[in-house]
């Protein structure tokens, strides 16, 4: 069925200059969808050009709706050569689609090329009309909501969560393609950049229709990432939950719940209605919709995919008497149509939960495989295949399938390591690649866990009813910590103790999570954010025996990666990490490993022993005293920072409890990895434990390192706090004044023979020197904290580059026409660093003030924050005061000029008056900028989301071939980030909104080559583009403020 | 090993405004590190050098990217590329068009020509003001000349809407433009002891009474140029000195106003007629453009330093020319009335700012 896309030309602003000879430019636009053009009349000499075009009409498949872009160019009309090309617009019209979303989008949009950034503005209005589809058969999925918010969207409520959905699309790189020879590098970017928007739209399409066959209407937790695998192609790959949501009316209770995550704040989602689903809890909730709309059966899946994933679990799990998962009550083949296709992966991509929803946590559970890219062809043959596939369509069948494969591959392996911790489904689930030449390491993560089935659909999760922990709910502020596998039969040996908070459940040692603290958990003092850095030198090699040595090296990683966070959160004194997110990437010649959480200390779970030093030879006295020495500093920065959190767990009873609390003077030791390899990688991360824990030689000098790089991690500043998840465990007052950043660095070592210490060192100081330079930077903030810092490390690789220099050399007969094939990057190798982070300015009540009146002692604080702010404001009003002080003079000496002009006085007196309205107007009131606050939270503190208005998911490639006169690599990057953000930013104001939450930098791909002056970068962000208002304000008012009222009315308009 | 790339960008552009400052005045990166330095901005949070050079890195390369828009700063506030809030859009736009009182005066009145712009480096070594920063001031003065050149309405108003600036800096930007227009001369010896401000009080007088705005104010360069019929009729009023009768009568008049009023009245007495020449002679000449250059050096020439070797106060000088002013109207056979009053009452004014050492 078809739909009528409209769009309308309205008018230009701020265009270049063309033509060298007038100094303006003859515009005109081409509006093009699909295979239809428009095109305008040319506004002659202007560069703020008129349009004011008729409604051009596209009448197309709603199928295309979704896959294609709008694309609006702006050109210059030349009478005797061809037209210049000023720029391009790509406007994804899906949120039209969504009758619940943007019904117009209607802005100022930058006109952006990918040479030269952005050139002028055009204001542009499109609608458009859907016709309704009942078609069964249909290919187009008009109506799904995407959201890329982890947790269930405020003011919406979840009905049912479906479970996960996944797709990949794969292509051929126009980049690497046998035209990219004789195009220009804007053909060959534009073509990218379309084809990924292509791309994009199909594979939400597809996915959309994985959400409808399972009745579902939304998908919540949408993660979207690209594998630029060079030759062998580009993959498109997505996951999501899929959800049966419901919109919250405004005047509900959900109001109140959308603002800070205040610990006493309420979820709006899930909760209400439940108690309304009447009868008992069981486990299986009739599905609503089963009647109404079948689920169909999805063949492609076999059914027997069950029983071998079982079969892995018992490879896997050595126990015994586990084997055998108790099936359901109700048998699934009894119901009419039984549902593999949610059943088969219990994934679920969402960080936080409603209360209730999560029952138990297991830990977290990993998997990593490292594949070789196979090569398609070789691009020096430019042979017939490289031809067939400029038509995208046409992509070979068996290539998506490959991948299909590989991911399928370790999503079993996540599900069984899931079984082996006693739990039915993972959350927190995420998938990530690493791509080094032909080399690909596939990564997954999540958090095993026990979900109350009430909120499941039927059949998505596989679990037994006769589960006794069902029959006793766990109190929630500590239920989510017990361990929800069976004591006897651990998979991996652990220290229970009875739970800290309840003492009735049995809870580990230490908890590893992916997911965000649950709002109803209770913690002691404050988290902060916890890193593991580690370098692995690895020697260069080609195909199998390089992928070989990286995946030996892989659990080596894994595991020190594991023993540094697990030591320095005992150095912290803390026992739980959450927001868990291990990186590693692979270059040519290193391996990188990052792992950043969010350390805590949960009331439930026993207080963290020391980390005790030992020494090998005891007879050595000298060595003791050393020995002595570093026990004594340990100590010492443990009480620090028990002092620096706020550590205070409260005073235990243990006598009058009786429960088999261990010895407060137990330690654990510090864990070295020493041998003990094992092929399982992901299996290390839960045996952490079986490794008897070491005693620490002393004179082995890794080790010495490894405690030096332990104490050297600075705590940051007074008034700062750092954490990776969503909010900040232990503080809960928060402001509104919040701002976002994003932040690159690369780093270039510089000799060749570093050793994995050297490295490690290296690595390890450039991230401390990041954390500190944000620091310095946000001083003005205090107090403050840094909230979702995300890390994202890369080793661009030297290899490739020597590859790509000898295809230069091969074709040299061409280079006139081979300004696309560049880069070659000099020197060794870097790290390349990119983090996107959100500031969240936090008032902090301390404890002094928390007695009465802390509510006055926020106000205060509040005024300290923004002290630079205040003071300009006070400036500004002195300004306005000085002003009027001037309009009196003026008057006076109107007044004083004399007779001689006693027609003008009133007059100039007018004029003055007008004038100054006209200029306040101007630099305040005028500007139709709409200010769009980014945060990379789910949430904006302080301020109420009240509309949802669709997900923006953009590409960009900027390329220069002036490198040195944009101001070098550094002056390049930043000038490009700074537009992708005013295209975001432009995009959600023409969607008619103000903010975009969950917003995320998922690529940013940095080649360039100084000594051609060239460079070129690729970024992807996503994010939700939200209508917001202030908590105070009831009226949606913000999406019409413009920046000068905004800002009149807080003072915290930095955001 | 060496940091290749660092960039940190916020979605809201963030400025401070002490390296803004530091970035106006010309200062090199590694110069505003070091003075960043001795500021004792690292005492306050613990960091090292590298974090303030990489932080004023970032700053730099942002104020370049704005330094573009601030060329029109009514760009700024609908420009899509950087999300400035207003108040921090208003401090760029005030300090970037803000300038130094030192080279200011070195160039006021001079023609904003490419010539000028060569001896920049003179004036730099002789001011102590950075070369960069001269440049950045001298763009400023040619760019705002330049777009209110051929607008109409009042300057000042000009000024302040089409650059966003503050009453006192729009004020400023028109005696400036005033001043490269009428090309007075102001950097002879003789003139060295005046300020900026003075000049700039003074040419706020002329372009308040004497241009042709002051009668009209919807003609083109109606504040720029003086008004020729003005000029014309102060011709006339060379009768108060060419007139012997009225010479006397007018001194007498004088005379017997200020007598015992003063201790400088034997002075004043002495010198009456020399000083009304002076004057007369001033206003008499006023239509050659050549004169009207020299219009300040006139006044100090003719009238300021004669008074100021006879000691006068400024007490002195403001009754003596109040007098003088006056007691013309008293002369039954002075009819010049109207343009006496429009002349001296600048005179009055500018002198009473010039009178001091």
């Amino acid at each position: 069925m078809p739909g009528k896309l409209k769009a309308k030309i309205v008018a230009g602003r701020h265009l270049p200059v063309m033509d060298r000879a007038s100094d303006l430019t003859d515009a005109f636009v081409e509006v093009k969808f699909g295979n239809t053009t428009f095109k305008t009349d040319v506004c002659h000499k202007s560069l703020n050009p008129q349009w004011n075009s008729e409604w051009f009409k596209f009448e197309v498949d709603d199928e295309d709706l979704q896959d294609e872009p709008l694309q609006i160019t702006v050109l210059d009309h030349d009478t005797y050569s061809a037209n210049d090309a000023i720029g391009k617009v790509y406007i994804d019209i899906d949120p039209l689609l969504c009758t619940e979303a943007a019904s117009v989008i209607s802005g100022w949009f930058p006109i952006y090329d990918t040479i030269h950034g952005i050139r002028g503005e055009i204001n542009v209005l499109v609608k458009v009309e859907l016709f309704n589809d009942l078609n069964r058969f249909r290919q187009s999925s008009c109506g799904v909501k995407f959201f890329c918010t982890t947790s269930i969207p405020r003011c919406y409520r979840a009905a049912m969560v479906h479970g996960f959905v996944e797709e990949l699309v794969v292509n051929e790189d126009p980049e690497y393609q046998w035209i990219d020879r004789i195009r220009t590098p804007r053909a060959s970017n534009e073509a990218r950049q379309r084809l990924i928007s292509l791309m994009s739209g199909e594979l939400q399409r597809k996915i959309g229709l994985k959400v409808l066959e399972m009745g579902g209407n939304a998908v919540v937790g949408y993660l979207q990432c690209f594998d630029l695998e060079g030759e062998s192609g580009l993959v498109v790959r997505a996951i999501g939950t899929a959800c049966t949501l419901d919109k919250v009316s405004s005047g509900t209770p959900a109001s109140n719940a959308c603002n800070s995550p205040s610990k006493d704040g309420k979820e709006p989602v899930f909760g209400e209605d439940l108690p309304s689903s009447s009868g008992p809890p069981t486990p299986f909730r009739a599905l609503p919709t089963s009647s109404s709309s079948p689920p169909p059966f999805s063949p492609s899946k076999p059914c027997s995919r069950q029983s071998s994933s079982s079969d892995t679990d018992l490879s896997l799990t050595p126990k015994t008497g586990k084997n055998t998962w108790p099936r359901p009550p109700f048998p699934l083949s009894s119901l009419p149509t039984p549902t593999p296709h949610c059943g088969e992966f219990p994934f679920f991509t969402l960080t936080s939960f409603p209360p209730g929803f999560l029952v138990h946590v297991g830990g977290v559970v990993s998997a990593r495989s490292v594949k070789l890219l196979d090569r398609i062809h070789n691009p020096a043959l430019g042979n017939t295949r490289s031809y067939k596939l400029l038509d995208w369509n046409s992509v070979t069948a068996d290539e998506p399938e490959t991948r299909d494969a590989w991911w399928e591959e370790i999503r079993q392996e996540i599900k069984s390591h899931a079984k082996a911790l006693g739990c039915h489904a993972v959350v927190g689930y995420s998938e990530s690649t690493s791509i080094c030449e032909e080399v690909c390491i596939l990564s997954a993560s999540g958090t095993a866990a026990i979900l109350n089935p009430r909120y499941m659909r039927e059949g998505c999760l596989d679990i037994g009813s006769t589960d006794h922990r069902f029959e006793d709910p766990s109190p929630p502020s500590c239920g989510f910590c017990h361990i929800p596998y069976d004591e006897l039969n651990m998979p991996f040996p652990a220290q229970l103790t009875y739970c800290y908070h309840c003492r009735r459940q049995k809870v580990p040692d230490v908890l590893f999570t992916t997911i965000d603290l649950p709002s109803e958990a209770a913690v002691t003092g404050k988290g902060c954010l916890i890193q593991a850095r580690l370098c692995r030198l690895k020697k260069k090699a080609q195909g199998e025996v390089n992928a070989t040595a990286i995946s030996n090296l892989l659990p080596f990683m894994e595991y020190e990666l594991h023993t540094q966070l697990m030591n320095k959160l005992k150095l912290r004194n803390m026992n739980a990490l959450f927001g868990l997110h291990i990186q590693i990437s692979v270059g040519e010649n290193m391996l990188l490993g990052l792992a950043s959480a969010t350390g805590v200390y949960l009331t439930a779970l026993p207080a963290p022993g020391g980390i005790q030093i030992a020494g090998k030879t005891p007879g050595d006295l000298s060595n003791e005293h050393h020995i002595l020495t570093i026990q004594k500093r340990i100590n010492d920065t443990i009480a620090k920072n028990k002092e620096l959190y706020q550590i205070n767990p409260p005073e235990l009873t243990e006598e009058g409890l009786g429960s088999p609390i261990p010895e407060p003077r137990q330690r654990s030791r510090l864990f070295r990895s020493h041998s003990e390899s094992s092929d399982e990688l992901s299996e290390l991360d839960l045996s952490h434990g079986k490794k008897d824990a070491f005693v620490l030689e002393i004179d082995d000098t890794d080790a010495v390192e490894d405690i030096h790089s332990l104490l050297t991690d600075a705590p940051p500043p007074t008034g700062f706090y750092s954490c990776n998840t969503e909010i900040m465990p232990g503080i809960y007052n928060w402001t509104s004044g919040i701002q976002m950043f994003t932040s690159v660095r690369v780093f270039r070592l510089s000799n060749a023979n570093l050793t994995n210490q050297g490295l490690n060192k290296i690595f390890t100081d450039l991230c401390e020197n990041l954390l500190k330079s944000f620091y310095f930077k946000l001083r003005s903030m205090i107090p403050c904290c840094l909230c979702h810092l995300n890390f994202t490390v890369a080793v661009p690789e030297e290899e490739l580059i020597q590859v790509r220099h000898f295809g230069f050399a091969e074709f040299h007969s061409f280079v006139l026409f081979f300004s696309s094939v560049r880069f070659v990057l000099r020197g060794l190798f870097c790290f390349f660093l990119l983090f996107s982070f959100l500031v969240v300015v936090v008032v902090i009540a301390f404890v002094c003030v928390s007695g009465v009146g802390s509510v006055c002692a926020c106000v205060c604080l509040c005024v300290c924050v923004f002290s630079p702010a205040a003071s300009v404001d006070y400036g500004s009003f002195a300004d306005r005061c000085s002003t009027w002080l001037e309009l009196l003079r003026l008057k006076a000496h109107t007044i004083r000029r004399g007779s001689v002009k006693t027609s003008r006085r009133t007059q100039s007196l007018a004029h003055s008056g007008r004038s100054r309205s006209l200029r306040s107007s101007r630099s305040f009131g005028g500007s139709s900028v709409t200010v769009v606050k980014m945060t990379p939270l789910s949430f904006l503190p302080g301020i109420r989301i009240i509309k949802y208005l669709g997900i923006i998911n953009m590409f960009f490639i900027r390329e220069t071939t002036s490198l040195r006169e944009e101001g070098g690599v550094s002056g390049f990057l930043h000038s490009f980030i700074a537009e992708v953000f005013a295209m975001v930013r432009a995009h959600v104001a023409a969607l008619g909104g103000n903010a975009v939450v969950s917003y995320s930098m998922k690529e940013c791909v940095l080649m360039e080559n100084p000594n051609k002056n060239q460079a070129q970068c690729l970024i992807n962000v996503s994010g939700d583009a939200v209508i917001c208002v202030r908590e105070t304000d009831q009226e949606p008012t913000a999406s019409m403020t413009n920046i000068g009222q905004t800002c009149c009315s807080a003072n915290d308009g930095a955001t | 090993m060496a940091v290749e790339l660092d960039v940190f960008v916020g979605n809201t552009t963030i400025m401070d405004e002490e390296v803004y400052q530091l970035w106006l005045d010309g200062y090199t990166v590694n110069d505003a590190v070091k003075v960043r330095m001795e500021g004792g901005v690292l005492d306050e949070c613990e960091a090292s050098a590298d974090v303030l050079l990489s932080d004023t890195m970032d700053q730099y390369r942002t104020f370049q990217m704005c330094e573009r828009l601030l060329h029109s700063p009514a760009k700024l506030a609908n420009q899509l590329l950087f999300q400035i809030p207003p108040h921090r859009q208003t401090v760029l736009i005030e300090r970037y068009y803000a300038f130094d009182d030192a080279f200011v005066r070195e160039v006021l009145g001079k023609k904003l020509s490419k010539g000028t712009k060569k001896d920049l480096d003179d004036i730099s070594a002789k001011t102590g003001v950075t070369l960069k920063s001269c440049r950045r001031q001298f763009d400023n003065f040619k760019r705002v000349f330049k777009v209110v050149e051929e607008l109409k309405g009042p300057l000042v108003e000009n000024i302040r809407q089409h650059f966003l600036l503050s009453d006192k800096l729009a004020r400023d930007y028109a005696a400036i433009v005033f001043f490269t227009n009428n090309r007075f001369e102001t950097g002879k010896r003789k003139l060295q002891y005046l300020t900026f401000q003075d000049f700039a009080f003074c040419a706020g007088q002329l372009i308040n009474n004497w241009t042709v705005g002051a009668v009209d104010n919807m003609v083109e360069d109606m504040d720029v140029d003086l008004d020729k019929e003005f000029l014309q009729e102060l011709k006339e009023l060379k009768i108060l000195i060419t007139d012997k009768d009225l010479l006397d009568q007018h001194k007498s008049l004088v005379c017997t106003a200020l007598r015992g009023k003063t201790k400088a009245f034997n002075e004043m007495e002495a010198n009456f007629k020399n000083l009304s020449r002076g004057l007369v002679n001033i206003a008499a000449k006023l239509t050659n453009t050549k004169d009207v250059r020299d219009f300040f050096i006139d006044l100090v020439e003719k009238f300021i330093e004669p008074c100021r070797s006879d000691r006068w106060t400024a007490a002195d000088m403001k009754l003596y020319l109040t007098h003088y002013t006056n007691s013309a109207h008293i002369l039954d056979t002075f009819k010049h009335q109207v343009v006496w009053d429009r002349y001296m009452g600048v005179i009055k004014s500018c002198i009473f700012k010039m009178y001091h050492d």
